[in-house]
């Protein structure tokens, strides 16, 4: 008997067979293929001479000069981008601004980092980032003056309420779905229906209400500022849909473990934060992960109720006589800006739920 | 035996607990309703729900059936949710039918489908929402002046709006024409689902189908032409007459920039579902229907899609009724569905926590009754028993 080899096909051959498969697999599929690869020559030829070739990049360049060139006038960006990272922050305080923002990503991306993941770890990361980044916004101390909230704006306001809305939510979210879970039946009903009513609603209603209802119906001391009023409404907002995914999170672990816990004798706050919640944020991770990634795509609807956040100063930057004709330019600026932030984490989390497969396999 | 004291019983501790905890609740919601009651009456104004009786005063905007100022409030909150439901209904539409266009082509093996569609879906599916609306509603309005509108066919499209080409009817033979329609549509349905037509052979079935569209059609046509307003063409075309374009029907940039916006974000997450939905069918599904001689065709239609739609239902309805709530956004651009007509409201009455409760009311009852009919057909087509093959 002899064996024969079987050869491994070399490298172009291997190429011309993927080639045949994916896109010329039938007359039909070539014709695809053809099709949608002539579009996205098409799309990227118009992307690149539009926002390259025929662009105006020189930010001394008026309005005229962009006309005359016909392509995006990235001049817009040059002259008004204070005012879509920063709002109507004092000029000469705008390296503040600038430097919360920095904070703010730094303690994003620590809290990226597996070795950070411990309750408490986290916690202190972003209770620490938060405090630095009101500190330094609103100054008062060390020398640095005075900056009220109303000035605050732009890229960094954006970042405040997303950081304050997932600080604050978290905790609440941990205890709304400890609440729903537990075993006395009027306290886990009535939180059930608290989440469900909230969860049915649109967040733009929730934000009116927390904005423009709340001071009306609640005494006087107890009203404080438009920003944190809205702040706790988005909080609310998050930790209701947090709460669902880590009620699935805990419904995930076998309740063997908490058994065992209380047969040891082990007490409660214990079992929860020691045995029970590793386990079920583990589970949780990428829907958590999507629903902050949600949560920073949301906090551009408080547009609604008046604040200049990164849409809104957006708006302001393109709504004057000279750069009316230049919004497409603006607006792909403020996108690219949600892109990388969301894209970032979205990544981060597709990564995560990848690792965490191989895990279980 | 040492007997436990009473405060450290189990039963009396957490009867306690739980009774505390509805205590803080009634009292927060007192609290709330006595401040506002004190609020209300120094403002001069009575709660109840008398007020939604009163006149407005003030211009809806872009309603389905005529408003004026002189109309009470529940007619215009009425029309509010009209709107809403209207565009809830567009945005799903159209939403689902660019996802399943993404959704395939995310999922079939030709590579450059692939990209296109993974293009599309990292783009919209990664800029808010809102960003977009605003982008959108950037672009109609800075379309050219009604006297250089672009001009297909009978369509206008101008800075001002879209202008598409009407009939000259009154409202209630209009009302009635559309009746006959829904009931006809609902009738086909009733046809293709109802077991008691299931035995029917599939020429007789077409014949009826055609039977019952040919009625409605006739019916329809009948209560248009004999409600016309009299010395008028049947159809009216827009046109250009001085500086604005009249006649026909006129769309305002809001309603299309929102209904567009909509439809381009949730068909980017609608897309990312139907994908999941086609991976989840098992490959040896698929491998048993093609070594049974099946066309690729047959394979598509028979066997991928209804397990993959069964797939996917259960997440298309969260899906559905976010975008639902996503409608609120038109109160960025002033689109008067029912959020801003509540918001407009309450600025105008300062019944805040009456308007808020039909708020809230409305949008439980809108969103419960579209997930329970969807909860519904999902589980009258859901697979019965365990499934072999079929992933998750």
């Amino acid at each position: 008997m002899t064996m024969t080899a079987i050869q491994a096909p070399d490298n172009s051959q291997r190429l011309l067979h993927r080639l045949r498969r994916e896109y010329f697999a039938s007359p039909l599929n070539a014709l695809v293929s053809l099709l949608c690869l002539a579009v996205l020559a098409m799309l990227l030829w118009w992307a690149l001479d539009w926002g390259v070739f025929r662009a105006t990049f020189d930010s001394a360049a008026r309005a005229d000069e962009c006309r005359a060139n016909g392509g995006a006038c990235w001049a817009v960006i040059g002259n008004r981008w204070r005012l879509i990272m920063f709002g109507i922050y004092p000029y000469d305080e705008q390296w503040r601004s600038a430097l919360a923002c920095g904070i703010v990503i730094l303690t994003i991306v620590l809290s990226c980092l597996p070795r950070m993941w411990g309750i408490g770890r986290l916690a202190a990361i972003w209770l620490f980032g938060a405090v630095i980044f009101y500190l330094l916004m609103k100054g008062g101390l060390l020398g640095l003056p005075l900056v009220t909230e109303e000035q605050w704006g732009g890229l960094a306001l954006t970042l405040f309420l997303f950081v304050s809305t997932v600080v604050i939510g978290m905790p609440l979210a941990v205890m709304l779905a400890l609440m729903r879970r537990s075993e006395m039946p009027v306290i886990a009903k009535v939180t059930g229906l608290i989440i469900d009513a909230i969860r049915s609603l649109p967040l733009l209603a929730i934000l009116f209400t927390f904005a423009v209802v709340l001071p009306f119906v609640l005494p006087q001391m107890l009203t404080g500022e438009k920003l944190y009023r809205v702040i706790v409404g988005l909080a609310i907002f998050f930790a209701a849909y947090q709460a669902e995914i880590i009620r699935g999170g805990l419904q995930g672990t076998s309740s063997g473990q908490e058994e065992a816990a209380k047969a040891l004798g082990i007490r409660y706050s214990h079992r929860i934060s020691r045995i029970v919640l590793p386990q079920a944020f583990r589970l949780a991770l990428p829907a958590t992960i999507n629903q902050i990634v949600i949560t920073f795509m949301e906090t551009s609807l408080v547009v609604v109720v008046g604040f200049v956040e990164l849409l809104a100063a957006g708006n302001a930057a393109y709504n004057t006589g000279e750069w009316k004709f230049a919004y497409v330019e603006v607006y792909v600026f403020i996108s690219a800006i949600y892109f990388i932030f969301v894209f970032g984490l979205s990544r981060y989390g597709a990564y995560l739920e990848r690792r965490m497969n191989v895990g279980r396999r | 035996m040492t007997t436990i004291p009473i405060w450290r019983r189990k039963k009396v501790r957490r009867n306690v607990l739980q009774g505390a905890f509805l205590a803080a609740i009634v009292s927060v919601i007192g609290i709330a309703a006595v401040t506002a009651q004190q609020n209300l009456s120094a403002q001069g104004i009575s709660s109840g729900f008398g007020f939604l009786w009163r006149a407005t005063g003030w211009e809806m905007g872009t309603s389905l059936l005529p408003t004026s100022p002189n109309d009470p409030y529940w007619w215009f909150i009425f029309n509010g949710i009209l709107n809403t439901l209207l565009m809830g209904f567009v945005g799903l539409f159209c939403a689902t039918l660019v996802g399943l266009v993404i959704g395939l082509a995310r999922s079939s093996n030709n590579a450059p489908a692939r990209l296109l569609g993974t293009i599309y879906v990292e783009i919209f599916r990664n800029i808010p929402l809102i960003v977009q609306l605003f982008f959108w509603y950037a672009v109609v309005t800075q379309l050219p002046n009604p006297r250089n509108a672009i001009v297909i066919g009978g369509v206008m499209l101008s800075g001002r709006g879209l202008y598409l080409p009407g009939l000259n009817v009154t409202m209630l033979p209009a009302a009635a024409s559309m009746a006959v329609g829904v009931v006809a549509i609902l009738i086909l349905l009733w046809i293709a689902m109802a077991r008691r037509f299931a035995r029917l052979n599939v020429h007789r079935r077409r014949t009826l189908y055609l039977g019952v569209i040919a009625i409605a059609a006739g019916c329809a046509a009948v209560a248009l032409i004999m409600g016309r307003i009299p010395d008028t063409p049947l159809v009216s075309l827009p046109e250009l007459k001085g500086l604005n374009i009249r006649g026909g029907i006129t769309l305002r940039p809001e309603i299309y920039a929102l209904a567009f916006a909509i439809t381009i974000y949730g068909g980017a997450y609608i897309g990312e579902i139907v994908r999941g939905g086609f991976k989840s069918v098992g490959r040896g599904q698929v491998e048993a229907a093609q070594a049974l001689g099946l066309t690729p065709w047959q394979v598509f239609s028979k066997v991928r899609m209804p397990l993959a739609t069964r797939a996917m239902l259960p997440i298309l309805i969260n899906q559905y009724v976010w975008l639902i709530k996503a409608t609120t956004l038109g109160i960025a651009v002033g689109f008067s569905e029912f959020f801003m007509v509540i918001a407009g409201s309450i600025t105008h009455s300062g019944q805040t926590l009456e308007l808020i409760s039909i708020l809230m009311v409305g949008f439980l009852i809108i969103n419960f009754t579209l997930a329970a009919v969807l909860n519904r057909v999902n589980r009258a087509i859901a697979l019965k028993g365990k499934q072999i093959g079929v992933s998750q």
